[in-house]
């Protein structure tokens, strides 16, 4: 049947799975806004494009299908590009569709005319300049397949403004024909047997898991490798929920900001089994020290991450839930019980020292994570912002399950908490939606309060206010001789600001409001803010300094009064 | 230590900047490159010279594998290869200089491909060091302008490095990209 451009984009994104796009509309992208009433979409108006990336990363997160945000030329497409970077740096599945000026006129220089093909090349896992409509159809579906398919990650399709009016004769269809779209491993033989090998033969044997655990669905096959061989787990912050962090054999987060016996545990450890995780520089803290007796075993999906990094005795090669399925077979079951009492011990001296300190008057924002849970029971979504708040959040929040946490790890994108928020909350509308974000961070996309409103999104929004760009201000505190240049920030009204939004807001400055506060929250249908004037200069601890060793980790100054927060419960 | 690398790619608009800005953001030194088509229609054939240590040289093919476009890498440093570079070189020359300089250029199987009454151009093929080794005598003259292809491989005998494609050849577990 004869189809317009602008019909095949949506009915392409239908049949792909997707019925909730986040964009913005211009010029270039009139077309395929005038075809979109014609089709079963909803369409999430946002209040600058950077926030519909972001969301649509949200949705993705929430949803495990590729979220769509779509933009016109030019400045609607530039826009796109720090929400782009997240999404090519956290493996997220995304199609972006910007609209381009028509065919006549690329290359001269037109009104809104931007190269945005030469621009996002590095931040995308692919992209397409659509210049004639015969192309279209099979580019869009390439571009779900490339988003969703091994290592995910974004796709950008741009197309002229003149294709997404002509005709041609089209039916959609899920055939591709690119050699370049499958690839052959480059196989160690007998991977699964040797890393089999070292794992039965293993003291002091520890898992590191990671994104690629959530998102190749294997936490059942992670668990039976740990349960059976009795291997303690650490996660990366984005691995985070693979493991029930109430489980005795869950260590939380390794890295900058782990906990000190998680760190030492890495630095102890025989045999390394790395799990959907690439050795990021916040994992290994200063890489020719990084688990120095450690044969490391690589599960992982994308072979140019093998010895990227940390060269593996042992790579295991494709998708984990597959290969650590292979390797279950051939597990003994085994106990470590020396190497967990050591563990125990560590977290015992080294959480009683780290841990915040709850006996002052003052509100500490490790305290409001904490009160997080309780009053949420674990049972919600949490999304986050970049910081501090974000640690802490890490350290304190006891996650139970996979996917629970969404937050941006790797590009570490600031502002990307609200509209994140909003797009998971989009994505699971049953579900209880936090979203724990900075002063710093919530005042970069603020704006996405308009898009909560018009879409009735029912997030409920948690600022962290201590009146400093709080991470930056730590390091200038403790590597810059506490000169705190740029980083004391006022922040507007916020009571006001939601009330000119009609959002009900509550101002929280002691401890003893914090959890009626959230039951409050909880309670109202629909969105809900609320602002924790916490205490300002509190520190995130530890703290591996950038370039130190990961077991070389800057400890809680004076004596601690609270219990440790793993392995021990806190009193709060 | 210098790697020799072949990869194939698809034909297509952007592909080249795709390569050399993988190249550029991942700190490769590429000391040469050269493309132009393969035998199969459609497909491009890359060679290309990176100068680093093994992770580097590991990197820069894993990088080039996972790209959509790319449909093979190898490399080809340790198989038996026929390696050719092709250079035009302008001489300057007068007429006591002509005659040796004519020698020069039959010792290296080299061919005179233009005179002028005050320069010739020469074109040679061969391996780098040959080309180098003419160039450094030819230095003597005055070299006043020259043009390099970069570095071509094939390999030799019986072993072939087709064109294959990935989800063409049996070999290995194949997946998603």
């Amino acid at each position: 049947m004869e189809k317009t451009g602008a019909q095949i984009v949506w009915e392409t994104i239908l049949r792909e799975g997707v019925d909730t796009v986040f964009g913005y509309p211009g010029g270039a992208t009139l077309p395929i806004y005038d075809a979109m009433p014609a089709y079963p979409i909803r369409h999430v108006l946002v209040r600058h494009e950077q926030a519909a990336v972001h969301m649509a990363e949200g949705w993705a997160r929430a949803t495990g299908k590729v979220g769509v945000a779509l933009a016109t030329s030019g400045p609607g497409a530039t826009n796109l590009v720090t929400g782009l970077a997240n999404a090519m740096m956290d493996s997220i599945p995304i199609v972006a569709i910007t609209g381009q000026v028509a065919t006549h006129l690329l290359g001269g220089d037109a009104f809104q005319e931007t190269d945005v093909t030469g621009i996002t090349l590095p931040i995308t896992k692919y992209n397409y300049l659509i210049t004639d409509i015969a192309d279209l159809g099979e580019a869009l579906v390439e571009a779900f397949y490339i988003a969703r398919s091994g290592r995910p990650g974004p796709v950008l399709v741009d197309i002229c403004k003149d294709v997404q009016n002509s005709k041609i004769d089209w039916e959609y269809s899920a055939e591709l024909t690119r050699p370049g779209l499958v690839k052959v491993l480059r196989e160690q033989p007998d991977a699964v047997v040797a890393a089999a090998t070292l794992i039965n033969q293993a003291q002091r044997p520890l898992i590191i898991a990671g994104h690629g655990v959530q998102m190749g669905e294997a936490q059942a096959e992670l668990m039976e490798l740990a349960e059976r061989a009795e291997i303690p787990v650490v996660t990366t912050l984005l691995g985070i929920g693979v493991i029930t962090e109430n489980h005795r054999l869950a260590l939380g987060m390794g890295g900058m900001h782990g906990e000190a016996a998680t760190n030492h545990a890495v630095q102890e450890c025989d045999v390394l089994i790395a799990v959907g995780m690439r050795f990021d520089d916040r994992i290994t803290g200063r890489l020719d020290q990084f688990a120095p007796k450690a044969k490391v075993i690589h599960f992982e999906l994308d072979p140019s991450e093998v010895g990227k990094n940390v060269k593996p005795a042992v790579t295991v090669l494709g998708d984990c839930k597959h290969t650590l399925g292979q390797l279950l077979p051939n597990i003994e079951p085994k106990q470590h019980q020396q190497w967990l009492t050591t563990i125990h011990e560590w977290q015992d001296t080294t959480g009683k020292v780290d841990i915040a300190n709850q006996e002052v008057d003052e509100l500490i924002p490790p305290f409001v994570m904490r009160q997080l849970w309780y009053a949420t029971q674990g049972n919600c979504t949490v999304v986050t912002d970049v910081g501090q708040h974000q640690m802490w959040e890490a350290q304190y929040f006891t996650h139970l399950r996979p996917g629970q946490l969404i937050t941006s790890g790797g590009l570490g994108t600031m502002g990307f908490g609200v509209p994140a928020a909003v797009g998971a909350k989009i994505g699971r509308p049953d579900q209880l939606v936090w979203v724990m974000v900075g002063d710093g961070g919530f005042q970069q996309t603020m704006q996405e309060l308009g898009t909560i409103i018009q879409e009735n999104v029912g997030v409920k929004i948690g600022i962290i206010n201590n009146g400093f760009l709080g991470m930056v201000r730590q390091w200038q505190q403790f590597f810059y001789e506490k000169r705190y240049a740029g980083t004391p920030m006022i922040s507007p009204d916020y009571m006001k600001l939601a009330d000119a939004y009609g959002i009900p807001a509550l101002r929280v400055t002691k401890n003893d409001e914090v959890f009626s506060a959230m039951q409050q929250a909880n309670a109202h249908d629909g969105p809900f803010l609320i602002e924790f004037r916490v205490m300002e200069e509190v520190n995130v601890y530890p703290m591996v300094a950038p370039g130190a060793a990961v077991g070389d980790m800057i400890r809680r100054p004076g004596p601690a009064i609270v219990q440790g927060y793993s392995g021990v419960q806190p009193s709060w | 230590m210098k790697h020799t690398v072949v990869a194939w790619m698809e034909d297509r608009p952007g592909v080249l900047s795709r390569v050399s800005n993988l190249f550029r953001r991942r700190g490769f030194n590429i000391e040469s490159l050269a493309v132009g088509p393969s035998e199969t229609s459609g497909i491009s054939r890359m060679t290309f010279v990176v100068d680093g240590d093994e992770r580097m040289v590991d990197q820069a093919v894993k990088q080039l594998e996972k790209q959509i476009d790319v449909t093979r890498v190898e490399d080809v440093t340790d198989q038996p290869v026929v390696v050719r570079e092709l250079a035009l070189i302008r001489v300057r020359t007068d007429t006591q200089t002509r005659t040796e300089i004519m020698q020069i250029v039959d010792v290296y199987r080299a061919q005179i491909v233009d005179i002028a009454l005050d320069s010739l151009i020469i074109q040679v093929v061969g391996a780098e060091e040959r080309i180098n080794s003419l160039i450094d005598l030819l230095d003597h003259y005055g070299i006043r302008e020259m043009v390099r292809t970069g570095r071509v491989a094939i390999t030799r005998g019986r072993a072939t490095l087709e064109s294959a494609q990935h989800n063409g050849n049996g070999n290995g577990r194949k997946m998603g990209i």
